[in-house]
């Protein structure tokens, strides 16, 4: 039984070294003070607003992104169009550029003298969301796109011939099939929206108390030298994002287990 | 009728009469990192004063470069502040801030500072001087000058050094080439060079005097040399020519050169541009200290050594292999 | 049955507004969010010495090869995660679970400040990779992390298990029934998350910029030189950089599509 045991040390040898190890040195350096001085340092005006701008920002990108990534996911798999494998590839991207070329293209696109500049999208919120929206573009159409392929047409065609039209096809018969996938979608887009850091900060402008989003402030405490600042804000980005994991899962009702 | 229509007209006159005094204005401040505790406490002090009263600011604080360009791009500015003159120069060559922002007495700058040497506890390689950087295996961090134009006041100050010690100009280029095979780490920024210093790389880390006063201030363990020839860093203010409010920003300019302002940025590590505020500071001087003049101005600077395909250092970090 | 159909002929008539809908937004959207911006992108592309001269092809020669290793290593690593957390049953497993994101969503100069701390000169485990190649290839296993293991565990748990069942029965070993039945049906979950792990491998910045030490020639990655050549006051060529690695990551990701095709292909 080496097999089983075997795999299961290597996984958890390598996500202690490379994810324990780490999250848990995070979670020393912003309580080794204590709890209330990382509690402080996160409930300060400026942090609250900093937490607000960065739950519009993923409240925004994560619905939008989601609801594309499941259109698109059904576009390139199910309808077959010309164009469909390069639109596969182009999802993908947005990941490819660093962020600060991304911050780069929307300023040139969006800024004084850009093509569609002059409207007050960059150094504020609409242009921080659409940076946010565009590095946490491609992870709900990469989950769904391998199960639709995987799990194949024959049950949407039945269910077809049986007179449902494609919305009820789509809710009843795909959609409890990429459910799974869909959660760990917005699971992934939600933790990259929250932590994403350059583009924002280049379209942002920086403006203290306005456009600062979490990552930023955790920047902020950083040049301060605010370790307990930086490191709880950091914190409190971690635990959204577990909480979204836990709200995903938990939304999930019990299948059969394995 | 009358008593009716003389009412009326002071109440029309009666805002004419107030733009002179206090209405609120906001002014929008954008800046380089390193001073935003300095303007924290700057702002509030000119709010006192009878030119600030009624004035409220918006902040931005970034690396130098990212603000310049983002005022360029577009980000509402009434007065920059930056950490070197071509980050203004810049703007100037878009229209965004006049010409004449450095024909003052004070060419246009606002505080000063000096390159250091951040050393290891107790200096025990006994770093004191550039030429003690090329000794074998001593060990350089210095931000890398094409990702953070800050860190080219460090490359200036290390050739105006080499000029200083009686090398020529092509043996001070020589110098940097050597000097450049001890670097060990190039950050992106002053800050993380400091970061990577603090983490154990390196013997000695190429800073600003500014910049490691601050990091003593907040309590890291920073130890610096000044060494005899060195740079002098001067960092720049303008009021832009975009600006809504260019009375009330010029305004604010000014308090920042005066007495308690001077102070303000001397207790903050900044070298002070007028005389009389560092009662009870360290600021030594260096018996050759030099300008960026001395090495040719920054526009004949930039071009010369820093042009990215065809500069100096562009040629000796492309050679670096 | 997990049957691998591809798509076929979709019924017509009667779902015809469907796929012309779903086509539709999702390319608008892409081309608005995406599109547009690299469009502009391109535009102010300009001068090829940005991407000619010898640091460029260091950097670009470095980014590429490293982000091919990283995704490689994932492809393993991910899938025994994902295995571990889906097929297997242990305390604390939901814990870890949980914790598989966290890369994603730590600011990347936290991931850096703490890799440097851990894994630099002061490591308090004695692994001191700092300012060498190996700090970029553990940075970016950081920041890739979730990306295989939360592809291929939806579809762990979507796969029927009766095929595993039938083929346990009949006496195949755990690995023969793993490579034969498991695996090409996670094959195209697994190049999935390849895929998103190599396109941001080439592209990151904050997470490997603190901890590298950016020699150029040695340990510069891309991003940080094409952030050079914006603060040199060089956006076109910058931008022109960026299209470069932008067309290369694109003919891997038509490659990886294309290798899936060929994976899937093999068992009809």
């Amino acid at each position: 039984m080496i097999g089983r045991y075997g795999v299961r040390f290597a996984a958890l040898g390598y996500l202690g070294l490379l994810l324990g190890f780490p999250v848990g040195y995070v979670f020393w350096r912003t309580f080794r003070h204590g709890f209330w001085p990382a509690w402080h340092a996160v409930t300060t005006p400026d942090a609250l607003h900093a937490l607000k701008v960065t739950l519009i920002l993923a409240g925004i990108a994560v619905p939008a992104n989601t609801i594309f990534g499941v259109l698109a996911g059904l576009a390139i798999v199910r309808y077959r169009f010309r164009g469909a494998g390069v639109f596969n590839a182009v999802v993908d991207l947005p990941l490819a550029l660093s962020p600060v070329v991304v911050g780069l293209a929307l300023l040139l696109l969006y800024g004084r003298g850009g093509w569609l500049g002059g409207h007050n999208v960059v150094f504020a919120l609409p242009g921080m969301v659409l940076a946010t929206m565009f590095v946490s573009l491609p992870f709900v159409v990469r989950e769904v796109v391998p199960v639709l392929r995987e799990i194949g047409t024959e049950q949407e065609q039945a269910a077809s011939t049986l007179g449902a039209n494609a919305w009820q096809t789509f809710w009843r018969v795909t959609w409890p099939a990429i459910r799974w996938a869909t959660a760990y979608g917005v699971v992934l887009t939600t933790a990259r929206a929250l932590g994403e850091f350059g583009a924002v900060s280049v379209v942002s402008g920086r403006l203290a108390g306005q456009t600062e989003s979490l990552t930023l402030y955790v920047q902020d405490r950083y040049q301060s030298f605010d370790e307990v600042g930086a490191y709880a804000a950091a914190v409190v980005l971690a635990l959204i994002a577990v909480t979204t994991l836990v709200l995903m899962t938990a939304l999930k009702p019990k299948e059969e287990t394995r | 009728m009358r008593r009716i229509s003389l009412i009326v007209l002071l109440a029309l006159a009666f805002p004419a009469l107030a733009t002179g005094a206090a209405r609120d204005t906001k002014l929008a401040l954008v800046a380089y990192s390193t001073p935003k505790d300095a303007y924290g406490q700057l702002i509030p002090a000119f709010q006192k004063t009878r030119a600030g009263q009624g004035i409220s600011f918006s902040q931005s604080y970034g690396a130098s470069g990212d603000q310049s360009r983002a005022v360029a791009s577009g980000l509402p500015a009434d007065i920059v502040a930056l950490s070197l003159a071509p980050d203004i120069s810049s703007l100037v060559q878009k229209h965004l801030v006049p010409q004449s922002w450095n024909k003052d007495r004070y060419h246009g700058m606002v505080t000063r500072s000096v390159v250091v040497f951040v050393v290891r506890d107790g200096n025990p390689k006994h770093i004191k001087s550039w030429s003690d950087l090329v000794k074998p295996g001593v060990q350089v961090v210095t931000p890398n000058p094409f990702t953070s134009g800050g860190a080219r006041w460090n490359v200036m100050a290390a050739y105006g050094g080499a000029l200083r010690a009686g090398k020529t100009p092509k043996q001070a280029q020589a110098y940097l080439a050597q000097m450049w095979k001890h670097v060990v780490a190039s950050p992106s920024s002053a800050r993380e060079g400091l970061q990577a210093f603090l983490a154990g790389r390196g013997d000695v880390f190429l800073a600003y005097e500014n910049e490691a006063i601050f990091a003593q201030k907040h309590g890291q363990p920073v130890q610096f040399v000044i060494p005899k020839a060195t740079i002098l860093i001067e960092n720049p203010v303008a009021v832009t020519s975009t600006s809504q409010h260019k009375q009330q920003a010029q305004a604010f300019v000014n308090f920042l050169r005066t007495k308690p302002a001077q102070r303000i940025f001397a207790e903050n590590g900044y070298r002070p541009i007028i005389k009389g505020v560092t009662q009870g500071l360290n600021f030594p001087v260096r018996p050759q200290l030099f300008t960026i003049k001395y090495v040719g101005g920054w526009q004949s600077v930039q071009t010369r050594f820093f042009d990215p395909n065809h500069g100096i250092m562009a040629k000796i970090i492309g050679n670096g292999g | 049955m997990a049957a691998r159909a591809e798509a076929l002929p979709a019924p017509k008539a009667r779902r015809s507004a469907a796929p012309g809908l779903a086509i539709g937004l999702s390319t608008l959207y892409l081309s608005v969010v995406v599109l547009l911006p690299l469009a502009a992108l391109a535009w102010h592309a300009h001068g090829w010495d940005a991407i000619k001269s010898p640091q460029a092809v260091a950097a670009l020669k470095l980014t590429v090869s490293l982000s091919l290793v990283v995704a490689l290593i994932n492809a393993v690593a991910g899938t025994a995660i994902a295995w571990t957390l889906v097929r297997d049953r242990f305390v604390g497993q939901s814990f870890v679970n949980a914790l598989v994101d966290l890369p994603f969503a730590l600011p990347t100069i936290v991931a850096g400040l703490t890799l440097l701390a851990l894994y630099g000169p002061k490591s308090p485990v004695g692994v001191n990779v700092a300012f060498t190649r190996w700090s970029i290839l553990f940075a970016l296993l950081f920041v890739t992390l979730p990306f295989v293991v939360r592809t291929v565990q939806p579809m762990l748990l979507e796969l029927d298990t009766e095929m595993e069942d039938a083929a346990a029965s009949l006496g195949a070993s755990r690995f023969a029934t793993f490579r034969r039945i498991i695996l090409p049906n996670i094959l195209p979950a697994i190049l999935s998350g390849v895929a998103l792990a190599f396109a941001r491998a080439i592209g990151e910045f904050g997470a490997v910029v603190l901890i590298s030490g950016n020699l150029p020639f040695k340990t510069e990655v891309l991003s940080v030189y094409v952030f050079g050549r914006i603060e040199s006051g060089d956006p076109g060529g910058a931008a022109a950089a960026s299209v470069a690695i932008l067309a290369i990551s694109f003919a891997v990701l038509l490659a990886i599509g294309g290798l899936r095709r060929l994976v899937t292909r093999h068992d009809r």
